[in-house]
């Protein structure tokens, strides 16, 4: 990423990154909203407000990109892809198995792979741990609360 | 004289038995998740609304108010044994407290902190019946302009209190007021930014967002950082403080108590900010700064009462306006929608059960709250000791239940895991998430607001500053933007958010 001539250096990777992100929404607002009609000050579209404030994003973005290169700035820290990753993915398995395979499977195959995320995990707690949510969620929001599980424990 | 009438009638509302047990289950919540870091009032709050749709509303509402204000009781629990913030808002209270406990003396620490912060939820639940009124009076001759003229002080105020650079700050709440408008548009009908999906065509839930922001990500962060974290427990004593304690902290509760009411009312304030500014505050007055750091009680007794307070008064915005200052207000707006209750003057006159009710609720929810951390403080400390490799697979569940719950919705939790990989980039990149949750409940009222002031007069935007309200509103804002602008102030910002 680093450019070849002095000036074009990233000297604040976060903010580069975070700069880039808004820059990212903002042009995509823009790519999007250009179909919404704008109106006029009096009647405004529903393109008017989001064009505006989209433009107003790409904006800032761009500045907060261009200003990490003149400003400098920590590096980002490093991502703990063990943790990242293990805890999306039980949240997405969660979502996909939520409502074909049952809260059950769901509430274990959750467990079970979040509990994957830390190193500090030991597998006898994990069944253990595994068990008791898959009775709590089973039993306190489906029998304890009425289908489809409402989360009400009092 | 008419205030004892009503607060008789809240008192009333507040101690049926029904509803002393929601907000006893409140304030335990709250100190529970107060307690245990790295889960918040946010998410607790955004997992539980489901929960509270059997609820009566006023039960409903007393409930999830005692989350907020019995975590700042939790918060301090944690900050000064273990030295770590159970919340965001006790963060000073580490420097001292913790001191303290390592001094042998956690004990009076935690009952000024406990008594500090209960004479402010006293003090700020008086301050709320009594500005309230009045407020909501005011808010009866708003306009469009008006509204739309406050919400961007709301905006402008959180920008210049949120921690880092003021242009991500001004980024993020720009994402969250687009954000907000993700859906059909209420004036066309048009469905906008939703990609052709049906699920998206009432908008993104903003549980959807708490819980992607302010669940998943602090999960993940908080996986990545264990491996690092070191505990120092600290023995608890004697509770008792001596006389020299009080004599050294009541000017403190006072002060912080104040600074902390005063600050929870702006718009974009709450219970962090208070906390910063009535520490800053002890250190400058005192005679010996040099003592804070090394276990000045004043440096407890501030903070602790000023958070409590903070988080009471925050209220008040929300009450009186129908607008939120900060994340927690913003989902309190999501409760009350749920309940079909519009938040804004009209609760107060519609229905002063609500309204005097839950005042009523706050000064039983913190005379509890007292009970529930001095006597009962061992309870708290061993559940200190449960690892957190115990808890986070639980707070992930009931997250996810929480958030499918809420509409029945897989593909909600899929959307929320969406919030949780932005959250998780903007926490690494130094981007607070509050301030983009807060443009995300107004965007859409903000837009609405500006239609109707501009049709009325007939697209001439001179009617911002025409109105007198509406232009003091604008004047305070650009106030607050040049003050933080001037390089002065603004290093006085960055050292204050360092310390």
């Amino acid at each position: 990423m680093t450019g070849s001539t002095v000036n074009l250096r990233i000297r604040s990777p976060r903010d580069f990154c975070a700069g880039a992100i808004f820059l990212f929404f903002g042009l995509g607002v823009l790519v999007i909203g250009r179909g919404y009609p704008m109106g006029t000050a009096q009647h405004m579209g529903s393109g008017y407000f989001p064009i505006v404030l989209g433009a107003l994003l790409a904006i800032l973005g761009a500045v907060t990109c261009i200003r990490s290169m003149v400003v400098a700035g920590d590096a980002i820290d490093p991502v703990g892809l063990r943790p990242l990753l293990l805890v999306l993915i039980a949240i997405g398995v969660f979502a996909a198995a939520v409502d074909s395979m049952g809260l059950a499977v769901a509430t274990v195959l959750l467990t079970l792979i979040a509990a994957a995320a830390s190193v500090e995990s030991r597998w006898r707690e994990v069944v253990v741990l595994t068990l008791a949510l898959l009775g709590i969620s089973v039993g306190v929001f489906v029998y304890g609360l009425g289908l489809p599980f409402k989360l009400s424990p009092f | 004289m008419d205030l004892l009438a009503d607060l008789q009638l809240g008192f009333g509302v507040a101690l049926t038995l029904q509803n002393i047990l929601y907000c006893f289950v409140g304030v335990l919540l709250g100190t529970l998740i107060g307690v245990l870091p790295g889960i918040g009032p946010v998410a607790t709050i955004a997992m539980l609304l489901p929960a509270t749709y059997a609820l009566p509303p006023v039960s409903a509402l007393i409930m999830l108010a005692g989350i907020y204000y019995g975590a700042q009781y939790g918060g301090s629990t944690t900050a000064i044994l273990v030295n770590l913030p159970g919340e965001s808002s006790s963060v000073v209270t580490c420097l001292d407290g913790h001191a303290m406990a390592r001094q042998g003396r956690a004990g009076p620490a935690l009952a000024i902190a406990a008594l500090g912060s209960f004479f402010a939820g006293t003090v700020s639940t008086l301050i709320l019946a009594l500005f309230a009124p009045p407020l909501a009076e005011l808010a009866f001759h708003f306009g469009s302009a008006e509204y739309f003229s406050l919400m961007v002080l709301g905006l402008i105020a959180a920008i210049v209190l949120a921690r880092g650079s003021l242009i991500k700050a001004i980024a993020m709440i720009i994402l969250g007021l687009l954000l907000g408008l993700v859906g059909a548009d209420t004036n066309t009908g048009q469905f906008r930014f939703t990609f052709g999906l049906p699920q998206l065509s009432d908008g993104i839930g903003f549980v959807v967002v708490a819980m992607g922001l302010f669940g998943f990500s602090e999960i993940i962060v908080n996986l990545e950082r264990r491996a690092k974290r070191e505990v120092v427990m600290a023995k608890i004593t004697s509770l008792m403080p001596t006389r020299a304690d009080f004599a050294a902290s009541w000017k403190a509760v006072l002060r912080g108590t104040g600074l902390g009411a005063l600050l929870g009312i702006l718009p974009g304030g709450g219970a962090v900010l208070g906390s910063f500014a009535a520490y800053t505050l002890e250190k400058k007055l005192a005679k010996d700064p040099s003592r804070f750091g090394q276990g000045a009680i004043e440096g407890v007794a501030a903070p602790e009462s000023a958070n409590n307070a903070g988080a009471q008064t925050s209220f008040i915005p929300l009450l009186t306006l129908g607008i939120p200052s900060n994340a927690v207000m913003a989902l309190m707006i999501g409760a009350m929608t749920i309940h079909g209750i519009t938040p804004g003057p009209q609760v107060m006159t519609q229905r002063p059960e609500l309204f005097w009710g839950m005042i009523a609720s706050m000064w039983i929810g913190n005379f509890l709250l007292v009970i529930l951390n001095l006597p009962l403080i061992g309870l708290w400390v061993r559940l200190l000791s449960v690892p957190y490799r115990f808890l986070y697979p639980a707070i992930l569940l009931f997250c996810c239940i929480g958030v499918y719950s809420l509409n029945n919705s897989a593909f909600d939790v899929g959307l929320a895991l969406l919030f949780g990989v932005l959250g998780y980039l903007f926490i690494k990149l130094d981007c607070e998430p509050a301030p983009l949750l807060l443009g995300f409940v107004l965007g859409p009222m903000m837009e609405e607001h500006l239609r109707r002031a501009m049709l009325l007069s007939r697209g001439d935007p001179s009617v911002f500053f025409k109105r007198p309200l509406s232009l003091v509103l604008l004047l305070i804002a650009l106030g607050l933007l040049i003050a933080v602008v001037l390089p002065a102030v603004r290093k006085k910002r960055e050292q204050a958010f360092q310390e």
